[in-house]
């Protein structure tokens, strides 16, 4: 009898032992995020400014901070030297593999809390932080006043006049192109030539590449969306209004414009292939295509993927004027439990002699007016490029580049309509106008 | 003396026992107790939740919200793209559900077979499991590049035209399908194996003496042996199959399910609603449809195969 209860009581017990665990399992799924935001502010109720401040920084790619990731042909460290400038802060450094998980940890974490100290936010996804921007820290202050090239300020003031990021890197556009089948198509090989003959509106870069595809009969370009963002990017107004933020694409004619332009250009001179696609790597060694619009990050992924082909040259030119793709800000959410130390620490690491660095590092083209000036911006030369003079040229391209359209909360929707249709027409499911309609429909259907 | 024996009895009732029987009565829901409370915790609970936010406005990150009747799903009813991942979800399902399962039951009755180093054959067809869904997707989507793909130049060396594996809708399916089949045609396998090696060993060696020969055997004694095993494995691969997610998310580097919706299936459309365009009041209501029609379309396939191999087995008799 008493044998028989203790079985029972045992069995109790280890039932209510194993529920317990599971509880306490679950809990501890939950817990790195919150053990380190109570340790922050535990540190942050004593904060002083020479009192141990311990902070995180999330970013993502390769910004060019740290080499104590995976970089080991960094010239700086810059994060180890912000530690040693400042021996009480102590920082943990965060790098996500790319921008689309960075989004994803940025927007679960927003509301609920559990972001890093110092965020970094890429320009694609920007206009969708942005309505969030009250809960982020308003970071404007008479130091970092005219800091940055207009745009990027532009693009992390809300409309009470909020700043929220500070500027890291952009991407202003010069034309990549392969001097080998430029010489086989009977064209200038040199850059400066090159740059002459590219130089003038879109209407010009077709035409060339129609000479391109009548001598040698392959693509003249990689991708129509490649075109396409740099085409939608140089427009006053693209798909919503600034004012009242209401979608107006399907009413700018100009928008319907550049379409028809891209799509009877792409029927020929496109390699058809999707960006970042199997097919598009590929294509950046065997010469499926011949051009590419080419921002400062751009060239690292071209050497990355095609690192035995010598011929690749950078040109100091753009099609229209000029044009931006990429850049990222630093921000910091207000939830954070050392705002004025991240804010330091963010507001250093863009500075212009950092941002300098970054760029020998990663090759990160510079956001703020200053660095363009920097010895160690303007004499970078890039080796795999046939020696370009890759400091003057971005530091030209970054002033030829024009204000970019207003983008708010339905930006990144209805590029992707678009992108579709764009898509849709390269690979031939549907023609221009059919592809168009399902786009029209697609953004009918937003909001 | 009647009232003595009534009271013997009753005197016996001590606490002990009276505690020892409420013991019987209530420990088993006791010991249970911990999966249900968890399950309500994290398993009923957002489901309920789930069915609240489908009925607003839901802003995720302010945690607030709107309350809009079921605005969102008429939006998703009427949406083009909803109706194409249903068609392609089910389109995949079928593609890779049935002959997954046909050829998992005879790789597994083939397993059941005496051969020599057995286990290195059952833990093989486990392999394909073992690796990481998104690695398998990587490998194979280079493998299914339209252009230069290994499988586009295979074809080509014998002469036949390259396979556009993400423009042609189908051909899509068929490339996902087959990362689902590589991945899961082991596991399902080893568990009909497990079901197969229950079967009495007398009924083979009656049959035989009866003089039914393999196939004869395979189709009426194993398989309506099997019969709950195969239940329980059609309505996973049910449930695994329409909520397909992995493969088509990792097909191109988008992950948006191809320019036309080609290979774009409910979980995934669900998945880029609330994270791609964070709107999370519809991505509830078409995580509420795919719920309902995994309830109906597994209790459907429950009734058919109870039908198909119970009918078999009054055949068998």
């Amino acid at each position: 009898m008493s044998f028989t209860r203790r079985k029972k009581t045992l069995a109790l017990t280890a039932g209510a032992a194993i529920f317990a665990l599971t509880l306490a399992g679950c809990a501890s799924g939950d817990e790195p995020e919150e053990g380190s935001t109570t340790e922050n502010t535990a540190e942050a109720g004593e904060e002083t400014s020479s009192d141990p401040v311990s902070l995180t920084i999330a970013t993502f790619n390769t910004p060019g901070l740290s080499d104590s990731e995976t970089d080991a042909d960094y010239q700086y460290d810059l994060i180890e030297e912000y530690m040693e400038l400042n021996p009480h802060v102590d920082i943990t450094y965060n790098r996500a593999a790319e921008s689309g998980d960075a989004r994803e940890n940025f927007f679960t974490k927003l509301g609920p809390g559990g972001l890093a100290d110092v965020e970094m936010v890429e320009v694609d996804w920007m206009p969708e932080v942005m309505q969030y921007s009250d809960l982020l820290t308003d970071l404007s202050s008479d130091a970092v006043e005219g800091r940055w090239v207009d745009y990027v300020e532009a693009g992390a003031t809300d409309a009470d006049g909020r700043l929220i990021g500070y500027g890291t890197d952009t991407g202003p556009q010069g034309v990549c192109y392969r001097a080998d089948l430029f010489e086989e198509a009977g064209l200038p090989t040199d850059p400066a030539e090159v740059a002459e003959l590219l130089d003038g509106d879109w209407d010009n870069f077709f035409a060339v590449g129609d000479d391109y595809v009548d001598a040698t009969g392959s693509a003249f370009y990689d991708s129509a969306a490649g075109v396409w963002q740099g085409m939608i990017n140089q427009l006053g107004t693209a798909y919503e209004d600034a004012d009242s933020g209401e979608i107006v694409v399907l009413d700018n004619p100009e928008v319907k414009a550049l379409y028809d332009q891209v799509t009877a250009a792409s029927e020929t001179q496109s390699s058809h292939f999707g960006q970042w696609g199997e097919d598009w790597f590929a294509g950046l060694s065997n010469g499926a295509y011949a051009t590419m619009l080419c921002p400062p990050w751009m060239l690292g992924v071209i050497e990355g993927n095609a690192p035995d082909t010598t011929d690749w040259n950078l040109a100091n030119v753009y099609p229209n004027g000029g044009g931006n793709w990429g850049g990222s800000w630093l921000t910091v959410p207000a939830s954070g439990a050392n705002i004025e130390e991240a804010t330091k620490l963010a507001e250093w690491l863009t500075a212009p002699e950092q941002q300098a660095k970054a760029f020998a590092n990663a090759g990160t083209y510079p956001s703020q007016v200053a660095a363009y000036d920097d010895p160690a911006v303007t004499g970078a030369v890039n080796a795999y490029f046939n020696e370009a003079p890759i400091g003057e040229i971005f530091a030209e391209r970054a002033e030829a580049v024009v204000p970019s359209p207003f983008k708010g909360e339905f930006y990144f929707q209805v590029n992707d309509a678009i992108n579709n249709a764009l898509t849709r027409v390269e690979e031939g499911t549907d023609d221009p106008a059919a592809s168009w309609e399902k786009a029209v429909a697609d953004i009918e259907a937003i909001g | 003396m009647a009232s003595t024996h009534v009271d013997a009895p009753a005197q016996k009732y001590t606490l002990r026992q009276r505690l020892g029987r409420l013991d019987v009565k209530a420990s088993p829901y006791l010991y249970i107790a911990p999966f249900f409370l968890v399950f309500g915790i994290f398993g009923l609970f957002p489901i309920a939740y789930t069915a609240v936010i489908s009925l607003m406005d839901w802003d995720t990150i302010r945690n607030s919200g709107e309350f809009i009747g079921f605005g969102n799903f008429e939006y998703v009813l009427n949406d083009r793209k909803f109706w194409i991942a249903i068609r392609n979800t089910f389109s995949i399902f079928a593609l890779s559900t049935i002959p997954q399962l046909i050829i998992a039951t005879f790789i597994a009755a083939m397993l059941d077979h005496h051969l020599k180093a057995r286990t290195f054959w059952r833990m093989s067809v486990l392999l394909p499991y073992v690796v990481m869904p998104v690695a398998v997707a990587l490998i194979f989507s280079q493998l299914f590049a339209d252009e230069y793909g290994i499988f586009n130049q295979w074809l080509g060396m014998i002469g036949i035209d390259a396979v556009q594996w993400h423009k042609d809708p189908l051909a899509s399916h068929w490339a996902i399908a087959t990362m689902v089949n590589f991945r899961w045609t082991g596991y399902n396998a080893l568990i009909l194996l497990a079901a197969m090696q229950a079967v009495p060993r007398e009924l083979y060696e009656a049959s035989a003496i009866d003089g039914a020969g393999k196939l004869r055997r395979f189709f009426s004694i194993t398989l309506p042996q099997i019969r709950p095993t195969a239940i329980f494995v059609i309505i996973t691969s049910t449930i695994g199959g329409l909520q397909i997610f992995d493969e088509p998310r990792m097909y191109d580097t988008t992950g948006n399910g191809g320019a036309d919706q080609q290979w774009l299936t409910v979980a995934l459309h669900m998945y880029n609603t609330g994270w791609g365009e964070l709107n999370f009041g519809r991505a509830s209501a078409i995580a509420w449809l795919l719920f309902l029609l995994i309830v109906v379309f597994g209790l459907l396939n429950f009734w058919l195969t109870r039908r198909l191999v119970s009918s078999d087995n009054t055949k068998g008799k």
